[in-house]
C-alpha cells in the first residue's frame, strides 16, 4: 500500500502551498455542489434520513410480529407495503448512498491523490437523482396500488404477475420511476468512480499501491455498471407490461414468461448484494490495519479476492430461485458456483485476522465495529453456505432462516461497515471528535439489539416459518417475541446514535482533532490532510514513492 | 416375548413423546429451534445432511474464527504487544487458507449433490395430484381418480372455526389434501394468477406455483398423520392465509375416501363396494 514520506508533504501539497478558493454561499454550496466532499456529506445525510424511514418501517413490522394475531396494522395490504418499502429503501436509499455515495465520494479521490472526482457535475446529478427517486417511492405509499389499498405490497423483488396484474394501480409505477432514477444515479456514480480511479491517481500511485477502499469501490463500480442496466431493462419491461394492450414479456397468457423476470432481477440482484458489502470490506480493511498498527496482510490477495467475488457474483444468481422449477443440472451448477464464493470470502476473513496477528491492537470505537463486522459476517456467511445447497434450500427457501442470513450480512455486515466508517472518519470529515463513552454505548446496544432480533430468526426458519407473513401460528410466538424485543433495543440504540451526533456537534469547538488523530497505523492519504480537509485538496499532486 | 417387545417399544415411544412433547409431526413446535420432524425419505436425507455435514462444519468455522479472534485480541492487545510486527506476507499461509476451504466445500458438495438429485429425480409414481395456487386458496385435483373426486378448493379455517374444532388456526383448512401413506405421489404445481409456492416442511419439499408453468415434485410419506405447510411465495394480501394441509391416511382409508367421492363420511350404501386398484391408477397417471 502507498507509503507517504513525511518530507514529501511540505513540498508537494502542504497547507501553505495553496490557498482555499472562496467557499460558495450556503445555497450554492449545498444545492449546486460539484465538490466531492460536500456531495459525500449530502449522501451521508440522505442515507441517514432514508435509514430513519426504512428503520421505522421495520420497527412497525416487528411490533406487529411481537405476538400472534393482527394488532398494529389496519390491513394486510399495509403490512405488505411496509416490508416491501423497507427492503427497497434500505438497499437503494440507505446502504448504497451511505457506503458508495457517502464514503466513496469523500475518500476515493483523496485516497488516490486526486483533487476531485473525474466528472464533478455528473456527481451532482448522481446525488440529486436520489432524493427525486425517494420522493417517487414515498408518493407510492399514498396512491392506489391494488384493489386492497394504497401502496405496493409485492416485496422488493417485484415478481410479476403480482407486480403487473396483481398491482395495477399507479403506486408501482411510481416505484418503477423511482428505481429507474436511483439506478441511473448509481450508473452515473459508477462511471465517475471508474474514471476517477483509472485516470486520476497521483503520480506513483500505481493500481497495486492503491488503498483497499479504493479497490473495493473500483470493483463495486464495475458491478454497478454491469448489473444496474439489467435491472433498468427488467423494470422497463414491467412498465410496458403494465400498460393496457402493452407488451407481454412476463404474461404467460400471451406467451410471456414470469420466470424470465426472476432471472433478470437476480442477475442484477446478486451482484447488488456484493455492491452493498464490498465497500464495507474496504472500510474494515483500513480500520483493522490502522488499529493493529500494521500494513494489511496479503494486500494483493485482499484486492483480488474482491475482484474474484465480483466476477463470481455474476454467475450465481439463480441460487435465489432454486424453487422456481429449474432443471436439476442447472441447480447443481448454481450450487457449485455459489459454494465457490466462500473461498475468496475466507481469504478476506483470514487476512484480516492475520493483519491483527502480531499487531499492537487498540480497541477504539471504529475497531469495535470492524471486529464485530468480521465475526458477524462469518456468522452470516456460513448460513449462506447452508442456503447455497439447493437440496436444503427446498426447506429453508422463503423462511425466516433466509431473513436471518441476509440481515446478518447486511444489517450487521453492511451497516456495521457504515458505522465503522462513520466513527473512523468522523473527525476527518467534520473536524471534531465524538464522545467515546456515548459511542461505546451506541455500539454495545446496537450489537446486542441486532443479534437479539436476528439470531432467533434462524430458529423460526428452521421451524419453517415463511417470510412476509403478517400473522403466524402460535408455536412461533416465543422467538418472534424475543426478536421484537431486539428491535426495541435497536431502536433505543438508534436514539443513542443521534445523541452521539448531536452531542459531538454541540461540543465541536472543544474537540478539534489533528490531521492524523489515529496516529501511527493510519497511513493513507486522507491522514496527510487537515481535519476537515480544505475545500479543494491536492492542488499540487502528491507523489507516492 | 413379542408382546413384551411391543409394549416396551410403546413405553419407550410414550416416554419419548412425553419428554419431548415437542415431537408432533407436521407442524411447528413451541420454542422449537430444529427442523420439523421429517416424514419422507427426502426430508430425512435433508435433515441428516444438515445435521451431519452442514451444522458441524458451520458451527466449527464460527467457533474457530471466534476463538482465534479472542486469542489474537488478547495476545496482541496494545499493552501486551506495544511494538507491532511488520509481517505482511506469508505465501504458505495464504495458500493454506485458500486450499482448506476448498477441501471443506468438497466435503459439503458431494452429499449436497446426492440430496439434490434424489430430491429432484421423480421416481415412478403410484399416483399424481395437482395443486393449483389461487388468490388465496389451493385447489387440489386427483387426475388418476377424476371420475370419483372432483377438483376442490381448500380454504383456510377462520379463527373461530379452528378454535371450535381444536385445530391450529392459520394451518388447518376445511378440505385437506388426502394422500395414502407409503405411496410415491407426484405433485404437479401450477397457479391460476399470482405466484404461490407449495411447501411442506416435514416432507422437505417446496415448489413454486407459476402461472403458465406446471412444476413437479414428489413425496412418499412414511407416517400417517396431519401435516401443515404454508404458502411460501408472496402472493398478495392473503399470503399468510392459504395453508397447505395434508392428511396422510392408510391406503385403505384413502381408497375409501376416493370411493366416497372425496369424503371420509361414507354414505352407507356405497361404502366399500368398489376398491380402486392402485396399480391401475398408476397406469393412468400422467406420463413423466
Amino acid at each position: 500500500m502507498a507509503v507517504i514520506q513525511p518530507g514529501d508533504l511540505n513540498t508537494a501539497h502542504g497547507k501553505s502551498s495553496y490557498k482555499d478558493p472562496d467557499v460558495p454561499g450556503f445555497f450554492a454550496r449545498w444545492f449546486y455542489s460539484t465538490n466531492h466532499k460536500d456531495i459525500g456529506t449530502l449522501y451521508l445525510i440522505f442515507g441517514i434520513i432514508s435509514g430513519i424511514i426504512g428503520g421505522t418501517l421495520s420497527f412497525y413490522m416487528r411490533a406487529e410480529l411481537a405476538a400472534p394475531g393482527i394488532q398494529v396494522f389496519e390491513s394486510e395490504q399495509a403490512y405488505n407495503v411496509f416490508f416491501s418499502m423497507h427492503g427497497l429503501i434500505m438497499i437503494f436509499f440507505m446502504v448504497m448512498p451511505a457506503l458508495i455515495g457517502g464514503f466513496g465520494n469523500w475518500f476515493v479521490p483523496i485516497m488516490v491523490g486526486a483533487p476531485d472526482m473525474a466528472f464533478p457535475r455528473m456527481n451532482n446529478l448522481s446525488f440529486w437523482l436520489l432524493p427525486t427517486a425517494l420522493i417517487c417511492l414515498l408518493i407510492s405509499f399514498f396512491v392506489p396500488g391494488s384493489a386492497s389499498g394504497n401502496g405496493f405490497g409485492g416485496s422488493w423483488v417485484m415478481y410479476p404477475p403480482l407486480s403487473t396484474t396483481g398491482n395495477p394501480g399507479p403506486a408501482f409505477d411510481f416505484i418503477i420511476i423511482g428505481l429507474l432514477a436511483a439506478g441511473f444515479s448509481s450508473i452515473f456514480g459508477a462511471i465517475n468512480f471508474i474514471t476517477t480511479i483509472l485516470n486520476m491517481r497521483a503520480p506513483g500511485m500505481t493500481i497495486h499501491k492503491m488503498p483497499l477502499f479504493a479497490w473495493a469501490m473500483l470493483v463495486t463500480a464495475f458491478l454497478l455498471l454491469l448489473a444496474l442496466p439489467v435491472l433498468a431493462a427488467a423494470l422497463f419491461m414491467l412498465f410496458t407490461d403494465r400498460i393496457d394492450g402493452g407488451t407481454a414479456f412476463f404474461n404467460p397468457a400471451l406467451g410471456g414468461d414470469p420466470q424470465m423476470f426472476q432471472h433478470l432481477f437476480w442477475f442484477f440482484g446478486h451482484p447488488e448484494v456484493y455492491i452493498m458489502i464490498l465497500p464495507a470490506f474496504g472500510i474494515v480493511s483500513h480500520i483493522v490495519s490502522t488499529f493493529s498498527k500494521k500494513p494489511i496482510f496479503g494486500y494483493l490477495g485482499m484486492a483480488y479476492a474482491m475482484v474474484a467475488i465480483g466476477v463470481v457474483g455474476f454467475v450465481v444468481w439463480a441460487h435465489h430461485m432454486y424453487t422456481i422449477g429449474m432443471d436439476v443440472n442447472l441447480k447443481a451448477y448454481f450450487v457449485a458456483a455459489t459454494l465457490v464464493i466462500a473461498v475468496p470470502t475466507g481469504v478476506k476473513i483470514f487476512s484480516w485476522l492475520a493483519t491483527m496477528w502480531g499487531g499492537s491492537i487498540r480497541f477504539t470505537i471504529p475497531m469495535m465495529w470492524a471486529l464485530a463486522f468480521i465475526f458477524l459476517f462469518v456468522v452470516g456467511g456460513v448460513t449462506g453456505v447452508v442456503l447455497a445447497n439447493a437440496g436444503v434450500d427446498a426447506y429453508l427457501h422463503d423462511t425466516y432462516y433466509v431473513v436471518a442470513h441476509f440481515h446478518y450480512v447486511l444489517s450487521m455486515g453492511a451497516v456495521f461497515g457504515i458505522f465503522a466508517g462513520w466513527y473512523y472518519w468522523h473527525g476527518k470529515m467534520f473536524g471534531y471528535h465524538y464522545n467515546k463513552w456515548l459511542a461505546g454505548l451506541h455500539f454495545w446496544t446496537f450489537f446486542i439489539g441486532v443479534n437479539v432480533i436476528f439470531f432467533p430468526q434462524h430458529f423460526l426458519g428452521m421451524q419453517g416459518m415463511p417470510r412476509r407473513y403478517i400473522d403466524y401460528p402460535a408455536e412461533y410466538a416465543f422467538w418472534n417475541y424475543v426478536s421484537s424485543m431486539g428491535a426495541l433495543i435497536t431502536a433505543v440504540s438508534m436514539v443513542v446514535f443521534f445523541v452521539v451526533v448531536i452531542e459531538a456537534f454541540l461540543m465541536r469547538n472543544k474537540r478539534r482533532v489533528a490531521d492524523n488523530y489515529w496516529g501511527e497505523g493510519a497511513t493513507t492519504l486522507e491522514w496527510t490532510l487537515p481535519s476537515p480537509p480544505p475545500f479543494h485538496q491536492f492542488n499540487t499532486l502528491p507523489r507516492i514513492k | 416375548m413379542r408382546h413384551i417387545g411391543t409394549s416396551l417399544a410403546t413405553l419407550v415411544a410414550f416416554a419419548l413423546a412425553s419428554t419431548a412433547s415437542a415431537q408432533v409431526a407436521g407442524r411447528p413446535v413451541e420454542r422449537g429451534i430444529d427442523f420439523q420432524e421429517p416424514v419422507t425419505p427426502v426430508a430425512e436425507m435433508l435433515v441428516n445432511f444438515h445435521h451431519v455435514f452442514l451444522l458441524p462444519i458451520i458451527v466449527g468455522i464460527v467457533l474457530f474464527v471466534l476463538v482465534l479472534m479472542i486469542y489474537i485480541l488478547f495476545r496482541f492487545r496494545e499493552s501486551a504487544n506495544p511494538v507491532p510486527s511488520k509481517t505482511s506476507h506469508n505465501t504458505w499461509l495464504e495458500v493454506v487458507w485458500t486450499i482448506a476451504p476448498v477441501l471443506l466445500l468438497l466435503v459439503i458438495v458431494v452429499p449436497s449433490m446426492r440430496l439434490l438429485y434424489f430430491q429432484d429425480t421423480i421416481p415412478p409414481a403410484d399416483m399424481t395430484i395437482k395443486a393449483t395456487g389461487d388468490t388465496w386458496a389451493w385447489n387440489y385435483a386427483y387426475p388418476d381418480f377424476d371420475a370419483q373426486v372432483e377438483e376442490y378448493v381448500s380454504n383456510m379455517l377462520d379463527e373461530d372455526t379452528a378454535n371450535q374444532l381444536d385445530v391450529p388456526y392459520l394451518l388447518a383448512s376445511d378440505a385437506p389434501l388426502v394422500v395414502p401413506v407409503d405411496t410415491t405421489v407426484k405433485v404437479l404445481v401450477t397457479s391460476n394468477n399470482n405466484m404461490h409456492s407449495f411447501a411442506m416442511p416435514s416432507f422437505g419439499i417446496k415448489m413454486d406455483a407459476v402461472p403458465g408453468v406446471v412444476n413437479e415434485t414428489w413425496f412418499k410419506v412414511t407416517k400417517e398423520g396431519t401435516y401443515y405447510g404454508q404458502c411460501s411465495e408472496i402472493c398478495g394480501i392473503k399470503h399468510a392465509y392459504m395453508p397447505i394441509h395434508i392428511e396422510v391416511v392408510s391406503k385403505q382409508a384413502f381408497a375409501q375416501w376416493v370411493v366416497n367421492g372425496g369424503t371420509f363420511d361414507a354414505p352407507a350404501d356405497i361404502a366399500m363396494t368398489e376398491q380402486p386398484n392402485m396399480e391401475s391408477a398408476s397406469a393412468t397417471a400422467l406420463p413423466k
